[in-house]
């Protein structure tokens, strides 16, 4: 059976602010039409609103014909999707073994320490969320860091961590 | 006028990583201000990571046009490169010469990787001018199972960890179509079958797929259309990680001129009707398994499914699915173009052709190397990698990836082969090869295996799911040195009960690392003071 397209008006997407209930109907109608839209679909909301709302989940899954279990079942399974938006950047550090053999284990303590917090929370400021990624590809570059959408770093040193929060913290004042 | 000289800079995540995009800018600036006419190139990476950003310059001295490479440039030193007369390849202390005559390069067989690092990869003229597309004209005149035959023939094994022959595998998905199919009534009601790229290159220590992808795009999309010849797809996925938005752009883009040039989604019966679809992960190691993987292509938590039924013969939303790993895909234009005998003629034993091989962590020259199967260790972490970056001595690599065993010196002679590193308890895997020095804790590095099983397992098996956990207090245990034998025997237990009881390598092959640390560095498992006296060190004397 064809599955035809979801009417918004009967949508439950009545707990969601106007602004995100648009922005998730929108990567609802871009990306529904191909086979296992799901993935598509949530990293066009995160991709907009900056994390998956709990409240846009009865509506994807009301257009995708699945239930509500479901759909929280696969964005909790995959660590990309967060439910609540991030701090101004997000720094994610590298944990892999290549990177460790660079120097990388100094690196993430320097870092819970200097924000004083751990992986997955965000700063007191809001100015940093920190996240552990296990590589980045830059196997041979390490310690890596990766800021934001694609602003990949190498040889991040304590210092040169330092001195990566001071160019954010200028980038964002 | 004369016409423009043609710059490099290289575009690759790696090179941007350590300023290249800086040191482009600065190259256009200087251009500008000094009303130089320079086209700029934004390539992939040649794969030599002490001296990017590598900037090359195109010399018109008569004949071919050759390229005179400077590296590492950095965007202060521009402007010298300039005064220095580098457009017609002047002296200048950064100055390295032709890349294709370094020894570390000229000693390479390259490939899978010939063009990357030469050719722009957003420009489909430039990859036809140099060999593009040759393959899959040849495929265009041949019957599938004549394809077939060839990629048998040259000997090509898996490249993405498990060395499975491609062939086999393209013949036993070419026959489930034939057959008709496994599951007509799919979800996604398409007949035929599917080609899914593995993009999802998790392995610690390995950037291959990445560089391919971000050097040399149409060289994958050409390798995925023939394989669609193959086995009778009419379309593709390539599922990519989402750690790497580089490669994501650079397919982005090739994908769409593909198209518009008709290589790609082309009319039905004109051969070219093959298309491919993007699509990314969301950060779960687990997905690169090929089954957790078409789960996750499927809209679904990716789980490891009980095989059989194969994806060859059940795989994509019911239909036989062809699945390879990025340098498989882009290993097979060459083997076309060129015969199945030209690749198989690289390489030994069962292992043929070339391999490109990433040299990673403690390594003075990290980088890409393509070599025949066979070169050893001791050769790669030495003549090609120069030795520690730290200056201190070697002391353990992890070949294959987070699964892969920690190997030492001893054992540094053991030849690229997947045969002759599995006799050493290793794994070839990817093709990573990450190196640490005397300063590594081969304690730490046992447990961080257990910790990566326990934060990537898919969930389904027990043994890696809590195992893993239980792992890590055994061996917190072992090292304080509280009932340091039982812990021990309790700790081979549960890597016996990880590898038997596990669905898929993760859990299967987590007791790899963790029990070649014990074995080769049993002196760190010892806490460094002791307070147990029946703990520590048995001393002698
Ligand atoms: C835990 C796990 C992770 C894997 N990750 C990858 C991966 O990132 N990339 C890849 O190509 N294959 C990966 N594989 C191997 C795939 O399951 C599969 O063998 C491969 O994609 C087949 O392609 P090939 O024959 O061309 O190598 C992984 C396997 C396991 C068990
Ligand atoms: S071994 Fe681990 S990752 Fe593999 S199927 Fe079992 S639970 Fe999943
Ligand atoms: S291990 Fe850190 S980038 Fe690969």
């Amino acid at each position: 059976m064809k599955r035809s397209r979801p009417n918004p008006a009967t949508a439950p997407s009545d707990r969601l602010p106007a602004a995100a209930a648009a922005a998730v109907h929108a990567a609802i109608d871009a990306q529904h039409g191909q086979p296992g839209a799901l993935l598509p679909i949530l990293h066009a909301v995160q991709d907009a609103l900056g994390c998956v709302p709990p409240d846009a989940v009865p509506v994807i899954a009301h257009a995708l014909n699945r239930s509500r279990a479901e759909v929280h079942g696969v964005l909790s399974f995959y660590t990309d999707f967060r439910s609540t938006p991030p701090g101004r950047h997000v720094v994610r550090i590298c944990r892999a073994e290549a990177c460790q053999a660079r120097g990388s284990r100094a690196l993430e303590a320097h870092a819970k320490a200097r924000l004083g917090i751990d992986y997955g929370q965000t700063s007191e400021d809001g100015a940093i969320t920190l996240e552990a990624v296990y590589c980045l590809g830059n196997c041979g570059c390490g310690p890596s860091v990766l800021v934001d959408a694609d602003d990949l770093r190498a040889g991040i040193t304590p210092a040169a961590f330092d001195a990566l929060l001071r160019e954010l913290d200028g980038a964002c004042a | 006028m004369s016409a423009s000289v043609r710059v490099f800079v290289p575009g690759d995540a790696s090179a941007l990583s350590l300023g290249a995009e800086r040191t482009a800018s600065a190259i256009a600036r200087q251009a500008a201000s000094r009303g130089v006419d320079l086209e700029l190139v934004r390539t992939g990476s040649r794969g030599m990571f002490w001296l990017e950003p590598l900037v090359e310059v195109e010399i018109d001295g008569g004949g071919a046009p050759w390229r005179i490479a400077y590296g590492p440039v950095a965007a202060t030193e521009v402007e010298g490169l300039f005064a220095a007369g580098f457009l017609q390849g002047g002296a200048h202390p950064r100055r390295v010469g032709a890349p294709e005559a370094l020894d570390w390069f000229r000693r390479q067989q390259r490939l899978c990787f010939e063009r990357v690092g030469v050719v722009d990869p957003r420009s489909l003229t430039d990859y036809l001018a140099h060999g593009g597309f040759q393959g899959l004209r040849r495929a265009l005149e041949l019957a599938p199972a004549q394809i077939v035959q060839e990629v048998t023939d040259s000997g090509l094994r898996g490249r993405g960890g498990a060395a499975f022959p491609t062939g086999i595998k393209w013949q036993t998905v070419h026959a489930a179509v034939a057959a008709g199919g496994a599951d007509p009534a799919s979800a996604a009601g398409t007949a035929g079958a599917f080609v899914v790229c593995n993009a999802d290159e998790g392995d610690s220590g390995t950037y291959s797929d990445r560089m391919l992808m971000e050097g040399d795009p149409f060289c994958l999309i050409e390798g995925m259309a023939i394989a669609g010849l193959a086995v009778g797809a009419r379309q593709g996925y390539i599922y990519l990680r989402s750690e790497y938005p580089h490669a994501r752009r650079a397919l982005e883009a090739a994908l769409a001129a593909a198209r518009d040039s008709g290589w790609l989604g082309g009319p039905p019966g004109s051969g070219r009707h093959f298309d491919i679809a993007l699509r990314i992960g969301a950060g779960a190691y687990i997905c690169g398994e090929e089954t957790a993987l078409l789960d996750s292509l499927e809209g679904k938590r990716g789980q490891v499914r009980v095989k059989p039924p194969l994806p060859a013969i059940r795989g994509l939303f019911g239909r036989p699915t062809l699945v390879n790993n990025v340098i498989t895909f882009a290993s097979v234009p060459v083997i076309l173009a060129r015969g199945a005998a030209f690749y198989r003629d690289f390489g030994m034993g069962r292992s043929r052709g070339t391999l490109p091989i990433q040299l990673a962590g403690n390594l003075k020259r990290t980088g890409l190397v393509e070599l025949a199967f066979g070169v050893t260790l001791r050769e790669l972490l030495y003549d090609y990698g120069g030795g520690s970056a730290s200056g201190r001595p070697l002391r353990a690599v992890q070949v294959g990836g987070p699964l892969g065993a920690y190997l030492p010196q001893a054992q540094f002679d053991t030849p690229l082969d997947y045969e002759a590193l599995a006799a050493v308890g290793g794994m070839l895997g990817h093709g990573g090869i990450v190196a640490f020095d005397d300063s590594v804790d081969m304690f730490e590095q046992a447990r961080y295996a257990m910790e990566f099983c326990a934060a990537e397992s898919c969930g389904k098996c027990t043994p890696c799911r809590i195992g893993s956990v239980r792992g890590i207090e055994v061996l917190e245990r072992i090292r304080a040195g509280v009932d340091r034998e039982a812990n021990l025997d309790l700790l081979q237990d549960l890597c016996d009960t990880l590898r038997h009881g596990s669905l898929c390598a993760l859990g299967g092959l987590t007791p790899d690392p963790v029990r070649s640390a014990l074995a080769h560095f049993p002196e760190d498992f010892v806490a460094p003071h002791v307070d147990h006296p029946g703990g520590g060190h048995a001393r002698i004397g």
